[in-house]
């Protein structure tokens, strides 16, 4: 029998991978030309700044993949011929599949600016851009990062802890604006400069300058400065690395389309993670959401679906964390950055000089409870996802907050001060 | 002019190896060597964690050779195994004499004198310098978890428990009372920990302790029968393992820059349950031994004779055994097969004990001898030399994790009946993984979490560590009702469509 053929042994690959192994017999084979094991990519970063080990990476032993029969093969695919149901390597080699998963993942999305195949010009996304960085970084001194997201400012942090000086380069007003609401993205912009590094809001690089050799060696900014940079992170955002399969029959868009049940069509070729895009997301989803948890999520209902039983892709309530240096972030339902006041009203609380601030959004006219955002408190997952899905009122979800706190023990009970805020608007 | 942080390290590393060089070649008194140390840890500190602002501070850990296991590591590690050799078999190498002290020792005569009236043993030396590591390193490592109010509760309380319970009060006591012998008088310190506190010697000296010695002996009945178990229950064993007990409180400050060195192999699990099964049926079997001896001397036949003594061993360890089976019935899995199975070999082993053996010799071999092997293996190879000796090599909770009979009951207790739980909070997992980096009890915390699956071990201490390092805020120690902790690993949350409804 032919086997299930996952390509891209990230999150949503493994996952998928995992969760059909418990469930059926059938064989598993992965592909995947990064890495020979899953690793968790969102460790990189503390891979470079000496928090882990490279060993540390890897969320499963060896010993794992052949306990659960799952097969890998460390290989670039090039072709896919969904008519013979094979796929095709670089070497030359094919291989049948019954079905095929596709994860593809992301990669960074290149910088439109002159200068951007300079060498050292990277983004920081696979194992092998760690890499790089590492063997570049006894010769840096100062780096550039372009790009104000959540790579960006992970990428400031690790070039930060290694003695280098930062130029961060922030097209927008202030980090990250587009999420965080005013208040919320102040607080990470101060947070971000007080530890040294400098943040350059709406700022316009206008090109990359290299030197002899061909390595970048300046940022030019409109304005005219000329800033010095061994390193420059590409960190505008990712894309779904779809690249070889552009010029198929497979229907694509920015990622490949897929309905509902993450089927493409193609038959028996379903589409997962980060490369996948619904035609019709959900109400309030986005057709492509390059985060971690979405890839388990599909990894996980697909494989419900090549087990017998047909699932649909249903995500719950959103939700989504972050750090910035020190300052934790999560998100849970529906908060806009700039909320349209006839949908969406605001309340938060901040705390009068910690980096700590929680902001509630709801309905204006049903107070109906649409999500809520945090900075340096931690908040209970179950206790939103429960409240959102129950439809509860704004003043149902703050009557119980108490419940909601999942701070360590013997924190600072913010609840009293929260209250009286919340009441008084 | 300010100095770089790097300077301030240096500074402070020079500084506390002087303070060493200065005791190690006993010149003067012990201030000036302490304060030098103590400076000098308390200028690293500045240094390693001034600059960066409060927040994890665990840049570097792995590039630098001191604690990932490079050549400043072993070399630690190998000195601190031969001070731990010198103490335990060499103690004249570090001056302690027969009628006077010279060396290092006699540098803390005065101190001892003070204390408890007598000149210093290589004890007494030891035991000064555990209370010093304690409350220097605590002071480093309150400063590097400045943010985090679980880590400074808990990091105060060691040291209070250290410097008062283990440290300061013995030695009061045994002032206040020099008629009587020896007995243990650190309040804290219970059997099994404790390994003596059954033995003949022991229970007579406390027998004949007046007051004081009867108090202990029922204070030491009363902790480990009765109060260590409704604590346990009630918080988890990290009450005592990361808030009181002495051998955690070194591994949590002076061992914590060595925490990630433990290793989170399912092989080292595996090593992990049959070697603590092992050591609690053997400590218990000797315990058991050593009383059934006890009670066939003169002071013990008193008490009661060894048939009784047996009766009521059998009776008590059938009560252990068909409790946590009718308990457990719902729940049989492997914790539950091991702790039956263990107990069921203690009664084999107690039976063995009272058909085989005559007063002077346990299963053949003499009482004396077992009280001195098991000493000698667990009380002071395992604990100090393996224990502490390779902190840079294999991490700070060797001894904990393979070693301590006492950690294995109150893992057994926690595993099997407690509220505690590490919660992981519902689908905010990321697998980064630094979570079971820095369980220095080996504990592959992501492998839980990332299921979004409770941890429920019987080794974790409850350090909180795990809890302070995650990024995305998913672990959280909390006390809560028992029936709902081991829930069966379901997707994570965020889901509509996981196998139990809407979760």
């Amino acid at each position: 029998m032919d086997p299930v053929i996952i390509i891209g042994n990230g999150i949503a690959g493994i996952s998928c991978a995992r969760q059909l192994r418990k469930r059926s017999d059938v064989p598993i084979c992965i592909v995947s030309e990064e890495s020979p094991y899953f690793f968790a990519r969102t460790a990189l970063m503390y891979v470079y700044m000496g928090h882990m080990p490279k060993r540390d990476l890897y969320p499963y032993e060896k010993s794992f993949w052949k306990k659960n029969r799952l097969d890998r093969i460390q290989e670039r695919v090039v072709e896919i011929r969904p008519e013979e149901k094979t796929i095709v390597f670089q070497s030359g080699k094919t291989q049948t599949y019954s079905r095929l998963v596709l994860a593809l993942g992301s990669k960074a999305r290149s910088l439109p600016l002159p200068g951007s195949d300079l060498q050292g010009v990277r983004g920081l996304y696979h194992w092998q851009d760690l890499e790089a960085l590492e063997a570049h970084t006894p010769k840096l001194k100062q780096a550039s990062i372009i790009g104000g997201g959540l790579i960006g400012v992970e990428l400031a942090e690790m070039l930060h802890s290694r003695g280098i000086e930062v130029d961060f380069w922030v097209r927008e007003s202030s980090f990250w604006n587009t999420v965080l609401p005013p208040e919320e993205s102040a607080i990470i912009n101060r947070h971000i400069e007080s530890h040294g590094i400098r943040l350059h809001l709406n700022a316009q690089v206008q090109a990359l300058q290299g030197d002899d050799e061909g390595a970048v060696s300046h940022v030019l900014t409109a304005d005219g400065k000329e800033v010095p940079a061994q390193w420059v992170g590409a960190t505008i955002g990712v894309e779904p690395n779809i690249e070889f399969l552009k010029q198929s029959s497979l229907e694509t868009d920015r990622g490949i389309l897929v309905n509902p049940y993450l089927e493409t069509n193609w038959p028996d070729v379903y589409a997962i993670g980060d490369c996948a895009q619904q035609k019709n997301p959900p109400s309030h989803r986005r057709p492509i959401e390059a985060v971690w948890y979405t890839g388990r999520m599909m990894g996980e209902t697909l494989a419900l679906t090549l087990a017998g039983k047909k699932e649909a892709y249903r995500p719950g309530p959103w939700f989504n964390s972050a750090k910035f240096f020190d300052i934790e972030y999560q998100i849970y339902g529906q908060l806009s950055a700039q909320a349209d006041p006839k949908n969406e009203s605001q309340i938060f609380w901040q705390h009068p000089s910690a980096a700590k601030l929680i902001r509630w959004s709801f309905h204006p006219e049903t107070r109906l409870f649409l999500g809520v955002n945090s900075l340096g408190i931690r908040l209970r997952h179950e206790y939103f996802h429960n409240h959102l899905l129950a439809g509860s009122t704004i003043d149902q979800v703050i009557s119980g907050m108490q419940a909601a706190y999942f701070d360590p023990e013997f924190y600072p009970n913010y609840h009293p001060s929260i209250l009286k805020t919340l009441n008084s608007y | 002019m300010t100095l770089s942080p790097q300077l301030y390290q240096r500074l402070g590393a020079a500084s506390g190896l002087l303070g060493l060089l200065w005791s190690m070649l006993s010149i003067g008194t012990l201030g000036p060597s302490l304060g030098l140390m103590t400076v000098g840890v308390l200028l690293y500190s500045w240094g390693l964690y001034g600059p960066k602002g409060a927040g994890i501070q665990n840049n570097g850990v792995w590039h630098n050779a001191l604690t990932n296991r490079g050549l400043w590591g072993w070399t630690l590690g190998l000195a601190l195994t031969a001070f731990y050799v010198c103490i335990y078999w060499f103690p004249e190498v570090l001056g302690f004499g027969k009628e006077t002290n010279t060396g290092v020792v006699a540098l803390f005569d005065p101190l001892s004198y003070t204390l408890n009236g007598n000149r210093a043993t290589q004890w007494f030396m030891y035991g000064t310098l555990y209370s010093f590591a304690i409350v220097v390193f605590g002071g480093k490592f309150l400063w590097k978890y400045r943010h985090n109010r679980y880590q400074i509760f808990r990091t105060l309380s060691v040291i209070f428990f250290q410097l008062i319970f283990a440290y300061w009060l013995p030695e009061f006591l045994a002032k206040m009372n020099p008629e009587t012998p020896y007995f243990a008088k650190d309040l804290k310190n219970m059997w099994p920990l404790n390994y003596y506190f059954f033995d003949s010697w022991h229970l007579k000296n406390m027998l004949k302790g007046e007051t004081l010695g009867l108090f202990f002996l029922i204070w030491g009945l009363l902790l480990i029968f009765v109060i260590s178990p409704i604590l346990t229950y009630a918080y988890g064993k990290r009450w005592y393992c990361s808030w009181v007990c002495g051998c955690g409180a070194l591994a949590e400050t002076a061992g914590d820059p060595f925490r990630q060195l433990s290793s989170t192999k399912i092989s080292v699990w595996k090593l992990e349950r049959w070697m603590i099964h092992l050591v609690l049926v053997l400590s218990l079997l000797t315990t058991i031994g050593l009383l059934w001896s006890f009670f066939g001397g003169k002071t013990g036949r008193e008490i009661m004779s060894q048939q009784q003594f047996l009766g009521g061993t059998l009776i008590f360890l059938s009560i252990c055994l068909v409790g946590i089976g009718v308990y457990k019935r719902n729940a049989w899995d492997r914790d539950t097969q091991y702790t039956l199975l263990s107990l069921g070999f203690l009664m084999l082993g107690s039976l063995a004990i009272h058909s085989f053996s005559d007063p002077r010799h346990i299963l053949g071999l003499s009482a004396v001898k077992v009280q001195k092997w098991y000493g000698f293996g667990i009380g002071a190879a395992f604990s100090g030399v393996l224990g502490v000796g390779f902190y840079p090599i294999l991490g700070s909770r060797v001894w904990c994790r393979f070693g301590c009979p006492m950690a294995a009951i109150l893992g057994l207790q926690q595993r099997l009946f407690s509220r505690f739980r590490i919660t992981t909070n519902g689908g905010q997992c990321i697998s980064c993984g630094n979570c079971s980096t820095y369980c220095e009890m080996g504990i592959d915390v992501r492998s839980y979490a990332q299921r979004g699956e409770n941890i429920v071990r019987s080794s974790c201490v409850g350090c909180g560590i795990c809890s302070a390092v995650c990024p995305r805020g998913v672990l959280r120690l909390e006390n809560d009702s028992p029936n709902n902790r081991l829930q069966e690993p379901i997707f994570p949350l965020g889901h509509l469509n996981s196998q139990k409804g809407t979760l």
